[in-house]
């Protein structure tokens, strides 16, 4: 078990049994943070002095398919006054894919947000303006699912489809056997 | 005075043509192309038209972005299902007689995105006079892709954009 960092150690101090569990990997930390105190903790981490991340980096997801729960929410924070990056995560399940916004926290969190939305489905309670950001209005479904058909296109003008190549050339054997 | 004086009279002067191969000789000189660039390969068409190979050594150059006042489309990069309504638009308020060229791997098939979002290819929105290999292509290769459309010109080469059309809509 390697060393853990004071950031962690703080996260521990202060919020004892909301942080679910750390890990430390060549440097980087990590906080799961249990979904109903994820701003709580976000707030700590940007307002507290000691701690000073007052840049959200990213925010993601990742969509585990076949795990519960399904879906983690990714923040990524850096602190320019202290020089040191730490990533906080959220478990969120598939029936109730719902988090609290950080928009509140960081202004920068809107259009993250938005994209996580648009490629997950998940759903940010408080959002400003929640609508897609990438995809237009008309697409069905989330496309970074994991369950989203890879072969699945939603055009949005009609499109001319090719016949399919190896069908083709069976045809033109076929033909060519009927000339012989 | 015969009809034959009348034409040999007219060939010492000059020389009998039809109507349509001046306009196509003045055409193939004088193409105004619209870039609908949208990835890299708009780069490679901003150097083929910058001084370096400069396309207005053929008469090219005359870069219009307005659809209404070019004949020659050159789809340059990526397009999306997001920007296909846009390119079909584009592609309709260009006057007859134009000309498609459809620039790199992306707009000829989707390149290497095959996934939910990327036309696999323009010619299933709009008709391709001409393709372009490459990722992107050299502006060489952009430049002889022009040539072939020039050819398609002088020589009149029948297409077959109506039947097209017909299909997609």
């Amino acid at each position: 078990m390697a060393v853990e960092s004071a950031v962690i150690e703080k996260l521990k101090e202060e919020f004892g049994t909301v942080i679910v569990e750390t890990h430390r990997f060549r440097g980087d930390d990590t906080a799961v943070v249990s979904r109903e105190k994820v701003i709580d903790v976000l707030t700590f981490l940007k307002q507290d002095t000691d701690m000073a991340f007052e840049f959200l980096m990213d925010v993601t997801a990742v969509d585990y398919l076949g795990q519960e729960p399904r879906f983690e929410v990714v923040y990524h924070l850096y602190s320019f006054a202290r020089n040191r990056r730490v990533r906080i995560k959220t478990k969120v399940p598939e029936e109730d894919a719902v988090v609290d916004t950080a928009s509140s926290v960081w202004k920068g969190a809107d259009w993250f947000e938005r994209e996580i939305y648009d490629m997950y489905g998940i759903r940010f309670a408080g959002h400003p303006d929640l609508r897609r950001i990438l995809l237009y209005d008309e697409f069905e479904g989330h496309p970074l699912r994991k369950d989203y058909p890879l072969d699945l296109r939603q055009p949005t003008v009609p499109t001319r489809e090719f016949p399919d190549p190896e069908k083709q050339v069976r045809r033109d054997i076929d033909e060519w056997r009927v000339r012989k | 005075m015969a009809v034959e004086d009348a034409v040999k009279d007219l060939e010492d002067r000059g020389f009998l043509t039809g109507f349509d191969k001046v306009l196509a000789w003045a055409r193939k000189y004088s193409l105004w192309p619209l870039p609908f660039g949208t990835a890299c390969c708009a780069i490679e068409f901003m150097a083929a038209v910058g001084t370096h190979y400069d396309i207005s050594r053929y008469g090219w150059e005359v870069v219009r972005f307005s659809p209404r006042q070019a004949d020659l489309m050159i789809v340059a990069g990526t397009v999306n299902y997001k920007i296909a309504p846009a390119l079909r638009t584009v592609y309709d308020q260009m006057l007859e007689p134009k000309w498609v060229i459809a620039m790199g791997a992306c707009a000829t098939c989707g390149g290497f995105y095959n996934n939910y979002s990327v036309v696999q290819g323009v010619d299933r929105i709009i008709p391709v006079d001409v393709y372009v290999p490459g990722c992107p292509p050299k502006p060489e290769a952009l430049i002889d892709g022009i040539f072939l459309v020039k050819e398609m010109i002088e020589k009149g080469t029948e297409r077959t954009r109506d039947s097209w059309e017909e299909a997609v809509r």
